[in-house]
């Protein structure tokens, strides 16, 4: 999925700058706690979430996240989004819920990136 | 499902939309760096067929009407081909020219430049110096080959260097090379937290390491660095020591220590604030995150006295950094 078509699904808005490479995204994962993140997430996934601070945007970094999309429309604030434009990542706000968010993108097509603990495998 | 990006159709402004390098560089670059700086002028007392002569001699279509140091006005191709049609070729320059210029000024970013194009639709734009005084001519020609040289010139920098960080094992001849990298962790800096690790992870992959290797290196040391910001009570140092075959990272603080090192290493044990919760964190996973990314991790700790955490890649040969040779008995023995 493109950038573009995951904005569009989200019904979302981006607040970071545009970024020079096309950005793929290949699947999904939804968390508030950041361990869980860096603990399930695959590279190139958007993570949706509800948590708004720089460690979230630290911590896309870290786990190669794709694009981060915030739920309730959640506004990142102006150190998160120079710091998302410094490692290049995009931010997106969505009006609706983490459920919502996520079904809508789901349903899409849009698999899910998180690594189940049924085959945990290693980073 | 993606578009895809075909070099052969020719670009279109909403192409340019998503190109952002490129809009970045708009920013970046200044009007004075793309500018033509020698600019053929004319004065208003000059006659049409002069200035009609110059056009023809120095194929351009347009140039500023200077008066002393100012512009006054900016005379075409367009105004020339008016005059002549009226027989007026012995008509003096102030009489045809436009007085009513749209200029730009030389510190303003090449993007107000391309902004004013687009609103006015004027093919070329006098740019004035601080002073007021005509400093250039700048055409949408002038932009493209600039952003291009531009962004040639950022690329053979970032060639450069990634060569020279890729061969560092390889050009400086040791018995043992290290190249030991070190970060100061203040408590509870949150604002920064993630810093250390970002530079860590960007320096690994300047290395020449695998993006998977990156990610390892990066995850383990962010979960070590946000313990150091969370629970220590004067914070602590990051080491990352870096050789072909292997990465050591550790660490190091000087309290509080903890009490029982094997239960703060079960998975959702944890001693952290709710303030640390709300940001994500303290949820007792960091260590078990941290024992999934690397070969071996240690924790050593004295209440009182401090703790040390020390991680351990091994490096396959394929993952090394460029030049790098790893024996096989020395890995596999995590």
């Amino acid at each position: 999925m493109t950038l573009d078509e995951l904005i569009q699904v989200v019904a979302g808005q981006m607040v970071t700058r545009r970024q020079p490479r096309p950005i793929e995204i290949k699947g999904g994962c939804g968390a508030d706690l950041m361990s869980d993140v860096l603990a399930a997430i695959q590279p190139q996934a958007v993570l949706l979430t509800g948590l708004c601070n720089p460690q979230v945007v630290r911590t896309a970094t870290m786990a190669d996240v794709a694009a981060i999309v915030f739920v309730r429309g959640k506004q990142p604030t102006p150190d998160m989004i120079a710091l998302a434009d410094e490692q290049q990542i995009p931010l997106i706000t969505a009006p609706f819920g983490m459920f919502e968010l996520c079904g809508r993108l789901y349903q899409a097509g849009l698999p899910s990136l998180e690594t189940s603990l049924m085959n945990d495998a290693t980073a | 499902m993606s578009a895809t990006f075909d070099p052969r159709r020719v670009m279109t402004d909403q192409d340019v939309k998503t190109i952002s390098r490129v809009e970045e560089l708009s920013y970046e670059l200044k009007i004075r760096d793309v500018m033509t700086a020698r600019v053929h002028t004319v004065t208003p007392q000059m006659q049409i067929v002069e200035v009609l002569d110059l056009f023809r001699e120095k194929r351009i279509s347009g140039a500023p009407v200077v008066e002393g140091a100012q512009m006054i006005g900016l005379i075409s191709l367009e105004d020339l081909i008016r005059a002549m049609r009226r027989g007026n070729g012995h008509a003096r320059v102030s009489e045809y020219m436009t007085t009513d210029v749209i200029t730009v000024r030389d510190f303003e970013p090449v993007v107000t430049g391309l902004e004013v194009f687009a609103r006015t639709g004027v093919g070329r734009l006098p740019v004035l110096d601080e002073h007021g005084r005509l400093a250039g001519i700048l055409t949408k020609g002038d932009i493209t080959s600039g952003t291009l040289r531009a962004l040639h010139e950022d690329f053979q920098a970032e060639e450069v260097r990634r060569y020279r960080a890729s061969h560092l094992f390889e050009d400086i001849v040791s018995d043992r090379t290290s190249l030991i990298l070190r970060y100061w962790i203040k408590p509870r800096d949150f604002q920064h937290g993630g810093q250390a690790s970002s530079d860590i992870k960007r320096a690994l992959l300047r290395l020449g390491a695998d993006a998977q290797l990156a990610r390892r290196c990066g995850i383990a040391v962010y979960e070590a660095e946000m313990n150091l910001i969370i629970h220590t009570t004067n914070g602590g140092i990051i080491k990352v020591e870096i050789e072909p075959g292997q990465i050591k990272m550790s660490a190091v603080d000087d309290g509080p220590g903890i009490p029982d090192v094997e239960l703060a290493q079960r998975p959702g044990w944890s001693t952290a604030t709710e303030e640390v919760r709300e940001m994500g964190f303290g949820a007792g996973m960091g260590l078990k995150n941290i024992e999934r990314c690397v070969d071996k991790m240690t924790l050593e700790s004295t209440v009182g006295a401090g703790t040390r955490l020390t991680m351990k890649i091994h490096l396959q040969p394929r993952q090394g950094f460029n030049g790098a040779s790893v024996s096989h008995s020395e890995r596999a023995t995590a």
